[in-house]
């Protein structure tokens, strides 16, 4: 195992630590509150040359991926980083990177959607574009956002793969909290990170057509071969998180990580910062002799349902929690909770969706318990409720 | 003041440019990088503007800390300005909890719960003469240490000069182990 290094840093800083570490020859932003400390230190890195990359200071979100898309295709290793009305206005883009098998790999700082005009945490940006295409993961903390982005590189540029990751931390909770961090070495991630080698791209020895059009005839096949592709990330990224636990003895979960669901029966599910205080709550409940457990997705796309299946097949009653709401319907994480254990065979546990923690709101230890409360009392017939 | 062995709590008072969220940095720094322990550090969240009231947060235990959500209820509050003392300053402070206040006064000009402690300093002027100018987060960090056991002054001494720059970090170095002192604290 090799010798880290430990720092006390903001999740912004983790991130922008664990950029310079995978060496991209790339980096275009444009700033925005959450996210904007990211690209600062990167800035100041490329200015110090501590980091040698080419970074372009673009006028838009949308020239940003650009740039990396055209970066990507002459074979550069490129990162941007956004958050809210900056990822939506890149969602143009975030479908040309996908479609063209481009493995940019982007922080996204979690962040309310306007109106009401609002900077604070919630995951609304990100998951109103599940459908683009590209891999999202979710963090916990500052040390998770920082191998996530290491980790990023090997699983978007795998040839089985080659598909655009998004990192989401949520805005200020994560980004703007420091925390002790352990910084792998650069020989460590040398090791692990290989410099990025691709087929496609632009090249003068083997000249080939990229992001062409195609017709009627064989638009479908190329869709295929892309979902294809996202669901090879299942298996890399297992294989890609043992790697990286052998170098560098920080292990992971998985798509999931579950916490005493093996006999628990009743379960939130939920992703991001807020498992965090959820976890201390099981905890307490378990100590006092409650069957409770907690799941959290770390991968949205591709969607684990076989892990949720199996971590929730012998709840009675389980409760997504999620800073999401598609309004006039449900939260988009449960939807696709729901749609996992639809799939089952066995007796479906009472699914309840929390919609909560929009535009920052706090989500407290208090609120959490009385989730818990809420899903060992009778069936009211209430699906969805605002916490 | 509650041992090491349980989560600690600390609220910073002070104003857009007077260092309160560095300071809970700092502190933050001082236990994980120079004792082993955890500790999380945020800033009340959202635009800063210079001369604003601002929050910064510290959490601090023994074991990793996963619990995100704002802190209401704290150990210790440390007003770095006295401009911004009202009658709900000690909110959330918990019964023993420290209010630790840089001020010329003798007396708090507000009421207080009669179960919180109360130590007043005039931080502002021992900055000004060690520093050269009112910042008194650092300070307040030094009387910390001297009036509570959430920290060791070796601790914070290491982690100014860690996060500081040459002839700044020695200075504050300095008004640290005099607030220190001044508020009875002994350097071993």
């Amino acid at each position: 195992m090799m010798l880290e290094q430990k720092a006390f840093l903001s999740g912004n800083e983790a991130v922008a630590a664990g950029v310079r570490l995978a060496r991209p020859h790339v980096i275009a932003a444009y700033p925005i509150t959450p996210q904007t400390t990211v690209i600062e230190r990167l800035a100041e890195m490329v200015e110090d040359e501590s980091l040698k990359a080419e970074y372009l200071n673009v006028e838009s979100e949308h020239s940003a991926l650009s740039a990396c898309i055209g970066a990507s295709a002459v074979g550069a290793r490129t990162f941007t980083a956004t958050s809210s009305q900056g990822l939506l206005y890149m969602a143009e883009c975030l479908h040309y990177a996908s479609g063209g098998r481009f493995p940019v790999v982007m922080m996204n700082a979690n962040r309310s959607v306007a109106l009401p005009w609002n900077i604070y945490g919630d995951q609304r940006d990100s998951l109103s574009l599940l459908d683009c295409g590209w891999i999202q993961a979710y963090a916990e903390n500052a040390q998770e956002s920082l191998d996530l982005i290491i980790q990023a590189y090997a699983i978007a540029e795998h040839p089985d793969v080659l598909t655009p990751m998004m990192i989401n931390l949520d805005g200020f909770v994560i980004t703007h909290t420091y925390e002790l961090v352990s910084l792998p070495s650069q020989e460590g991630v040398d090791a692990f990170l290989p410099p990025f080698q691709t087929v496609n791209k632009m090249d003068l020895d083997h000249p080939m057509s990229l992001a062409f059009t195609a017709g009627p005839a064989y638009n479908q096949a190329f869709k295929q071969l892309q979902h294809q592709a996202v669901l090879s990330a299942l298996k890399v990224i297992l294989d890609t998180e043992e790697r990286f636990g052998q170098l560098f003895g920080r292990n992971y979960s998985g798509l999931i990580e579950s916490i005493h669901c093996e006999d628990a029966e009743f379960i939130i599910v939920t992703l991001g910062s807020v498992a965090g205080t959820v976890k201390p709550v099981v905890e307490r409940l378990r100590s006092l002799g409650e069957r409770v457990g907690l799941v959290r997705i770390r991968y949205m796309r591709p969607f684990p349902d076989r892990e949720i299946r199996k971590a929730l097949a012998g709840a009675k009653a389980v409760g997504v929690l999620e800073k999401d709401i598609s309004f006039g319907y449900e939260g988009t994480v449960f939807t696709n909770v729901n749609s996992a254990l639809m799939r089952s065979k066995v007796i479906q546990p009472r699914l309840l969706n929390f919609i909560g923690g929009l535009g920052g709101k706090d989500i407290s230890v208090a609120d959490i318990e009385r989730l818990f409360l809420r899903l060992k009392s009778p069936d009211d017939g209430e699906t969805v409720g605002f916490i | 003041m509650p041992g090491a062995s349980v989560m600690v709590e600390i609220r910073w008072h002070g104003r857009g440019g007077q260092g309160a969220f560095t300071a809970a940095r700092l502190l933050g720094v001082a236990v994980t990088l120079f004792e082993k322990r955890y500790a999380l550090a945020f800033p009340s969240f959202g635009p800063e503007r210079r001369g604003s009231p601002v929050l910064g947060f510290t959490r601090i235990d023994d074991r990793r800390i996963t619990d995100r959500s704002i802190i209401n209820d704290c150990d210790v509050v440390v007003v770095l300005d006295d401009t911004l003392l009202n009658g709900q300053i000690t909110n959330g402070l918990r019964r023993g909890g420290l209010l630790l206040v840089n001020t010329a006064y003798n007396e708090l000009p507000i009421s207080h719960p009669a179960y919180v402690r109360t130590v007043l300093l005039d931080a502002t002027t021992l900055a000004h003469h060690y520093l050269g100018r009112p910042i008194a987060n650092t300070a307040m960090l030094g009387a910390l240490a001297a009036k509570s056991d959430v920290v060791s002054i070796h601790s914070l001494l290491a982690s100014v000069k860690l996060e500081m720059k040459g002839t700044s970090a020695e200075k504050n170095a300095a008004l640290l182990e005099e607030t220190y002192r001044t508020c009875g604290g002994k350097i071993t």
